[in-house]
């Protein structure tokens, strides 16, 4: 999403209004009900601190911070945390664990030599495969390019930011990795997996700073161009 | 001042160029209020003390806020939700909140015993309680949030103080909450019901009321009451706290909006 279009409903930086929980937003009437909304009575209010944003007649709240939630697909930078004789508790920073049964570990796992493969505090790239109702996940390494990571450098950024990482088309991360001549493999649980000679990494990892700090405002895509070519 | 002086003698603090004359006779007979409703720190009876608040002063943590209330300075954290440990606190329709109030051994003259007490513990149920009201737990189902409110100096009203913290470090951790939570305690000295007691009210007053609202409903979560009051004076107590609930509102959205901009 453009930061300084009008695509996501929020506007430029001249009207961007924060609201805060509980704040009114004015009468319900026909509106929707959108991300970060409530009623109360006849009243639509915010249930999150972010900033305002209507597109037709629905009223949602961009908020300034939002926990991963995993839906399937999602490819994600997991940090192992326990295991069974035949699952690993995986750490992809969701309100729970999710599991890897170890059908869907990379290559053969025997039964009860899971700690064999895969250790406690291994990080590894894999997609979540389901979801069930309440948030749980079950998270798979069959597919391409999902291994465990053995080197480079993890970094965080909060998830709802990972549009601004990625940006139009492409285009800031693509920028990021020609300037740090990195490589950059961008989780959707907000975690970031980089590998490249430390001046690189270095460069990289203070645009993510500057991403979580100033990603709210509009702007962005300067103010990153602006400290990667300094 | 020290609860074992006796007799009678007369101390002169100059507040902005008033003096306000406090006379002592002992544990039951202390002046705090003259004739002209000017309290020891120069207060009128309705005035609070002055309150800054600080967002993100934690930044591992997943929201954070500062609060200097009076001579107050406390630090609210929140992390999650997160995975619920242990398992057994753990509920299958909603998250659990896990308010943990603590004060530094150093926040009184006093040193406090390191570790949790009683009253720790009672501070942190009544906080937890109040909290609930507001954050829509049902959305996470099974997890836990976790809320850390560490007191470093403290002078009178340190739980309403967390409280007020922990809101505000709970928006900027950007959990869902249908209203944040404002604490404000008042209470009766020398027979006058006055708001925000500080130290020497509240050791040596009558009665103290902190209680919790939500600014945008009027709706009370947080209710205590040391003292005695009659339903006159309760009332007005109720008032003073529910009055001066907005202007700590507008402070804390202040806070939120200094860190995060976007005004209109």
């Amino acid at each position: 999403m453009g930061e300084d279009s009008a695509s996501d409903g929020r506007g430029s930086g001249r009207d961007i209004k924060l609201v805060v929980p509980g704040e009114a937003l004015g009468p319900a009437g026909d509106r929707i009900v959108g991300h970060g909304v409530g009623r109360r009575g006849d009243l639509l209010i915010a249930t999150r601190l972010g900033h305002l944003c209507e597109q037709g007649s629905e009223v949602s709240v961009v908020p300034v911070k939002t926990a991963y939630m995993p839906r399937p697909g999602d490819l994600v930078v997991g940090y192992i945390e326990g295991m069974r004789a035949n699952i690993w508790f995986i750490d992809i920073g969701a309100p729970f664990n999710a599991i890897l049964p170890m059908s869907l570990a990379p290559g053969k796992v025997d039964y009860g030599a899971t700690r064999d493969a895969m250790d406690v505090g291994t990080t590894i790239l894999c997609r979540v495969q389901e979801v069930d109702e309440s948030h749980s996940s079950v998270v798979t390494m069959k597919g391409m390019g999902l291994r465990k990571l053995n080197s480079g450098f993890v970094d965080q950024v909060p998830p709802h930011l990972n549009a601004q990482i990625i940006g139009s088309k492409g285009s800031m991360i693509q920028m990021l990795k020609e300037a740090s001549d990195c490589r950059i493999i961008v989780g959707q649980n907000g975690r970031l997996w980089i590998e490249g000679e430390p001046e690189g990494v270095r460069l990289v990892r203070d645009a993510l700073k500057m991403i979580r700090e100033t990603g709210h405002a509009p702007g962005l895509a300067g103010r990153v161009q602006s400290l990667l070519d300094s | 001042m020290h609860r074992a002086l006796r007799g009678e003698f007369r101390v002169f603090l100059t507040v902005e160029n008033t003096e306000c004359v406090m006379k002592m006779g002992g544990y039951g007979d202390v002046q705090m209020i003259d004739e002209d409703g000017k309290r020891v720190d120069g207060r009128g009876p309705g005035d609070l003390r002055p309150i800054e608040i600080e967002v993100g002063v934690v930044p591992v943590a997943d929201g954070s806020a500062s609060i200097r209330w009076g001579a107050n300075y406390a630090i609210a954290t929140v992390y999650g939700p997160m995975e619920a440990h242990p398992r057994k606190i753990s509920r299958q329709e909603r998250a659990v909140l896990d308010v943990r109030y603590n004060m530094a051994p150093f926040s009184t003259t006093d040193r406090m015993r390191p570790g949790f007490n009683r009253r720790s513990r009672e501070i942190s149920k009544v906080t937890s309680d109040a909290l609930e009201s507001v954050v829509q737990l049902e959305l996470y189902p099974r997890s836990k949030i976790r809320v850390e409110i560490e007191v470093l100096c403290a002078e009178a009203g340190t739980r309403c103080v967390g409280l007020t913290a922990a809101s505000v470090a709970l928006a900027d951790a950007g959990i869902p909450m249908t209203d944040m939570v404002v604490s404000v305690a008042s209470g009766k000295i020398n027979g006058v019901v006055v708001c925000d007691l500080n130290k020497e009210e509240d050791n040596y007053g009558e009665a103290d009321l902190p209680m919790g609202v939500l600014p945008n409903t009027g709706d009370l979560v947080f209710l205590q009451m040391d003292g005695d009051l009659s339903p006159e004076e309760f009332q007005q107590a109720w008032d003073y706290n529910v009055n001066a609930a907005q202007a700590v509102h507008e402070i804390m959205v202040a806070a939120l909006a200094d860190r995060y901009g976007g005004g209109e």
